[in-house]
């Protein structure tokens, strides 16, 4: 049985059941967390093959899906050394989302576990897709219960930010489906090894006018994702309107389809649009990392803060990516999951400062460390790795992708990591006027975190540590996988090459 | 020989008494805390008698910590000569100043708090000084910094600590800015950041005489140098680091952290080598920010300020040494400086300790009777750092300032002067502490043996640590050719007993003269209690323009008007146009997500469908 139909199916079955089952009772949220706790399970299978054959696509799963005279579409996924961890990544964090929503979500719970089961499939098989066609409708799946958790679940404001959240990211699918129809008309096929095969055969060459228009045409839908600057006026409402456990999955997950989609799509299948773009892009990135950073550093509200510091966070990832160099791709792939741990963390505890006060103004905080030492420590350590601590998990994401940036072209690599020095002004500001200071007066009542609220932080906390110090359990995939990948594309700048060649000590000493 | 051993005693103890102890009583919070630096010391003192005499450096592989293509760092220790100076300054100092909070922390809240994190220093500080490339190092530099932080903002209650500790992380940020960058060109231009293996790369590279690589990525290292070691301009945080505890105080913000950018320096002396330009910025700096620092330490009222102050200057006496090619004099003050400032700073605690938190000058005097043993071993300290023939601090100062006299005379003599200053002001802090008519409203008392205990070993230290010699320890590392040149050495020595009598003249013999001569210096005499106004102006150049640039201009203009603004409009636009379609909507958005939902369902069923019927 192939373990990624399994892993498929599970989210699937979950959101049936789920939705059958009767709504007052305990049972939806049973299902639920057993559906995706059986998932994580699973995915568990995924990390051997890949560790053994990390630059190919392994538990490959390919069945006939639309088979007409004019479309024919394989139902294919697949997984190597760049999706494994974000699939394991949403695998790990939405049991934790079903978990929170227990107490994070006052009403209609059955409705929220059933999203989640929805949300948990589109995004496996978003991470998952090799065809081009099977990705844009898993994305599109993903998008729907996301909607529907802030439209229906969320703070004030909600409609207004489900409407925005919506409108943005469809006005950049359909670009990205106008794209891949287009790209189908003339390779005849939407798998992405197939394009890939049909461009390296060479009886198909796209013309750099084109690959541009196809770049632009996905680059879109993934730069409204990420969200890459001037595209992001969705994000800070949507992360604040959103009920805390769809901020956690939307912040620690979804934001990183966008990002995935940059590097599994835009850049192999398009290399000489890719390249023609490269320097707006990491301008725009650039940008982003500052501009993010100089906002979050004076928001009143903790939530708003955070989403404007995951601006300045994804500026690094895309900055990797477009860098094509080794290093930087791996920091990119790396700062994906440590983003999601790190930042996942910040919004769930601040999700528990929610439940606690009904508010995330910051003024409605202060001195609240003595009251919850607890969630004051927690909160201090996803906010030293968000900050880019070593040891923990951002710091090597961060490096790798400063040390692409540096040698590809160094002025980016200043820039960038001006984003690192802010990153600590706005935290510790932020933590000094919130948890620090003399407590409130009047008493607030701060509970510290009881034994249910930290089930979910424990393990985000424990994997910030491991992939911040032991980075070979995680990185040899990502690196082989982006090393074919930038190989496969010829983009790789000459650094790689040179470093890649034999690496006699003479030849590293010599200069 | 199992190096890893070396910092994990201390991290085991931070991670005992942070998770537990909470529950834990005093006496095993001490033992967990206390034990796991001794055992610290032990093993090193074990390591180095096992390695001794250490002639080629000792390295450990553990595993590989980073691997990206062909970028691949280790996870190494390496112990070498000068590795032995730092690990017994940290561990030593360390031991005295862990046993000495037992008493100076005796009735504070958050006992174990204060015992974990200074476990925590003691970690990230071993790993910094162990490390065998660049980016460990960063990791033990980052750690100690975050140390820093926490225990500067130990009293979290109170928003100056709090200030305080933002502050030194924050500018020391700004320094780390420049080390990263320093670090991802030394990739570049080495293709790694291992110590062994940089340094025999520079071994067949010229020396740059232009402003080259070399000379930028020595630079950059500088500005993370000058930010952990507190110089000109980025010296701004260490004094205010003074609002944590005064053990913490002793141990990173005198005696081992802030002097880890003089260690780096020194640990890459074969690259400044190759970057004269770097070397003189580096000695101009430093003896710039002596001669400021020490200025301003004249005027503080504030016991623990007129120390950090100093403890500034002294880095910059350091720097000066390095700057000038003399490392391992450098080094040298570095370990005298960690005995004799670590001994200030326990003395003034014991002293703070002994009136009930009172730190101000102006309300001590007259405790030599009441605080005997603190009175005598700060004597000590103050000779030592003052330059006093045969105490230690004459020999490591008079090593740097020789050195200079032969390289560049006018630091010598910006140096030598600085020395004076510097003998003026500790002693003017120990004769008003000391001497006179006491002029508070405590009952003052002699600390209890667990504090004065501490004092007196280092003041064992901080007089004979002189005799240790570092520099020929060190020689063959750092070639250090020795200028006994007496000329030079009168002139400082002259400068300072100079120096100690002046104070000796304004605050023992005439008190008075003192209050006049304040008046009449007048807007000087302003301008230097003020501290330069630099924190004012940094406040009005750059942190308040920043805000208000991010607030007004970009939050407010850029964000909520251009960006978010100009997509509402365009969104508006297009909702007029699809004002005829304005039937299907019925404003409920549950409605619309339902129908969203159901048509994405249905379109994957019958894509499923068509599949499957295939």
């Amino acid at each position: 049985m192939n373990i990624l139909a399994v892993l498929l199916a599970l989210p699937l079955i979950g959101f049936f059941v789920v939705l059958a089952s009767p709504r007052d009772s305990k049972l939806p949220f049973f299902f639920a967390i057993v559906t995706s706790l059986a998932a994580f399970f699973v995915s568990l299978g995924l990390i051997g093959p890949v560790f053994a054959d990390p630059a190919h696509f392994t538990s490959v799963l390919n069945l006939p899906w639309i088979d007409s005279t004019t479309f024919q579409i394989r139902f294919h996924l697949g997984i190597d050394g760049i999706n494994v961890w974000l699939i394991l990544l949403t695998t790990l964090l939405i049991p934790i989302g079903v978990w929170i929503s227990q107490t994070q979500i006052r009403e209609r719970h059955k409705g929220f576990y059933a999203l989640l089961m929805l949300f948990e499939f589109g995004l496996i098989g978003v991470f998952s897709a090799v065809d081009l066609f099977v990705f844009y409708v898993f994305w599109e799946v993903a998008l729907v219960p996301m909607y529907l958790m802030v439209g229906s679940w969320g703070g004030a404001r909600r409609g207004y930010a489900a409407v925005k959240f919506f409108v943005y990211t469809m006005l950049g699918s359909v670009l990205m489906l106008g794209s891949i129809i287009y790209l189908y008309s003339f390779t005849g096929t939407s798998d992405y090894q197939g394009i890939l095969n049909v461009f390296s055969s060479g009886r198909i060459t796209i013309s750099p006018s084109d690959s541009v228009i196809l770049f632009l045409g996905f680059f879109a839908a993934f730069a409204i994702k990420v969200p890459i600057f001037p595209l992001h006026a969705w994000l800070p409402v949507a992360y604040v309107e959103a009920p805390a456990p769809a901020t956690f999955l939307l912040a620690a997950v979804m934001s990183k389809m966008g990002a995935y989609g940059l590097l599994r799509f835009c850049v192999p299948l398009f290399p000489v649009g890719a390249h023609r773009c490269a320097d707006w892009i990491v301008i725009l990135a650039i940008i982003g990392i500052i501009y993010g950073a100089l906002v979050a550093l004076v928001q009143r509200n903790i939530k708003r803060l955070i989403a404007y510091s995951s601006i300045s966070h994804l500026g690094f990832i895309v900055l990797g990516i477009f860098t094509f160099s080794q290093n930087g791709v791996d920091g990119a792939v790396y700062q994906m999951i440590a983003h999601g741990l790190s930042t996942g963390a910040l919004f769930l505890l601040a999700g528990t400062m929610e439940q606690r006060r009904g508010s995330t103004e910051i003024s409605d905080f202060g001195g609240i460390a003595p009251l919850a030492p607890g969630l004051a420590s927690a909160f201090m350590i996803a906010m030293l790795a968000s900050m880019g601590l070593p040891t923990l998990c951002n710091f090597i994401g961060e490096y790798l992708v400063l040390q692409g940036a540096a040698l590809t072209h160094f002025p980016w690599a200043v820039f960038a990591a001006i984003g690192v020095i802010l990153s600590a002004a706005y935290m510790l500001w932020m933590y000094q006027r919130t948890f620090l200071g003399k407590s409130p007066e009047p008493k607030i009542a701060m509970p510290d975190l009881t034994l249910s609220e930290w089930v979910p932080v424990v393990p985000l906390i424990l994997f910030m540590v491991w992939l911040g110090s032991y980075t070979q359990s995680f990185m040899p995939p990502i690196t082989a996988a982006n090393a074919q990948l930038l190989e496969q594309t010829r983009i790789s700048n000459e650094y790689r090459v040179q470093l890649a060649a034999p690496t006699a000590p003479e030849a590293l000493h010599a200069r | 020989m199992n190096l890893w051993l070396i910092p994990l005693f201390p991290l085991i103890g931070f991670l005992l008494n942070g998770l537990f102890g909470k529950r834990l009583p005093k006496p095993v919070i001490n033992l967990i805390g206390i034990g796991s630096v001794a055992l610290s010391f032990a093993y090193v003192l074990f390591v180095l008698s096992k390695l001794y005499p250490l002639q080629a450096p000792f390295s450990e592989h553990y595993f590989t910590w980073i691997k990206s293509g062909a970028l691949e760092i280790g996870f190494d220790l390496t112990i070498d000569r000068l590795t032995s100076i730092m690990l017994l300054v940290v561990t030593g100092v360390g031991l005295l100043i862990h046993i000495y909070s037992i008493g100076y922390m005796a009735h504070e809240n958050g006992y174990y708090r204060f015992f974990s994190y200074m476990n925590l220093f003691m970690f990230f500080m071993l790993v910094l000084v162990l490390a065998s490339n660049l980016l460990v190092l960063f990791v033990g530099w980052e750690g100690v910094g975050l140390c820093s932080y926490l225990l500067i903002g130990f009293y979290y209650l109170e928003n100056f600590a709090n200030d305080a500790a933002k502050k030194a992380f924050v500018v020391n940020r700004i320094g780390d800015f420049g080390f990263m960058l320093g670090i991802l060109l030394t990739i570049y231009a080495f293709k790694s950041l291992d110590f062994g293996h940089i340094a025999a790369a520079m071994s067949a590279m010229p020396v740059e005489t232009g402003f080259g690589i070399l000379t930028l990525i020595t630079l950059l290292l500088f500005v993370g140098a000058a930010g952990k070691s507190a110089q000109f301009p980025l010296y701004v945080w260490l004094p205010d680091a003074m609002a944590g505890p005064t053990p913490v105080s002793a141990l990173i913000h005198a005696a081992t952290m802030v002097t880890a950018g003089v260690y780096m320096i020194a640990r890459l002396s074969f690259l400044y080598d190759h970057a004269p330009i770097a070397m003189n910025v580096v000695a101009v700096i430093g003896v710039f920010t002596a001669a400021f620092a020490a200025s301003i330490g004249i005027l503080q009222n504030d016991i623990k300020k007129v120390y950090a102050y100093s403890t500034v200057s002294q880095l910059g006496y350091m720097f000066l040494g390095l700057g000038v090619g003399a490392y391992s004099a450098g080094i040298f003050h570095l370990m005298t400086h960690a005995f004799f400032k670590a001994l200030l700073f326990l003395g003034a605690g014991s002293v703070i300790h002994g009136l009930s938190g009172e730190q101000d000058l102006r309300h001590m005097g007259g405790l030599a009777k009441k605080m005997p043993i603190t009175c005598w071993t700060l004597l000590i300290a103050s000779l030592s750092i003052s330059g006093f023939p045969g105490f230690s601090g004459y020999f490591s100062k008079d090593a740097i300032l020789s050195a200079a006299y032969v390289h560049t005379p006018w630091m010598f003599w910006v140096g030598a002067v600085t020395a004076g200053m510097t003998a003026f002001y500790i002693f003017r802090a120990y004769f008003l502490t000391f001497f006179g008519k006491y002029r508070g409203h405590e009952h003052p008392h002699e600390s209890p043996l667990v504090m004065t205990l501490p004092l007196i070993v280092l003041a064992a230290l901080a007089f004979g640590g002189g005799y240790i010699s570092v520099p020929n320890w060190l020689s063959p590392m750092m070639p250090f050719a020795e200028h006994q040149d007496t000329t030079a050495m009168a002139i400082s020595v002259g400068f300072g007993i100079a120096g100690i009598l002046l104070a000796l003249f304004l605050y023992v013999m005439r008190p008075a003269l003192a209050e006049s001569l304040r008046e009449s210096a007048g807007p000087l005499y302003t301008l230097i209690y003020n501290k330069y106004y630099v924190d004012e102006i940094y406040n009005a150049v750059i942190v308040a323009p920043l805000k208000y640039i991010s607030r007004v201009i970009l939050w407010h203009g850029v964000d909520e008007g251009v960006v978010d603004g100009g997509m509402n409009g365009l969104g508006r636009l297009v909702a007029g146009i699809g004002g005829l379609l304005r039937q299907l909507q019925s404003g409920s958005v549950r409605n619309y997500a339902t129908w969203i939902m159901a048509g994405s369902l249905l379109v994957i069923f019958i894509l499923g469908l068509a599949g499957g019927m295939r």
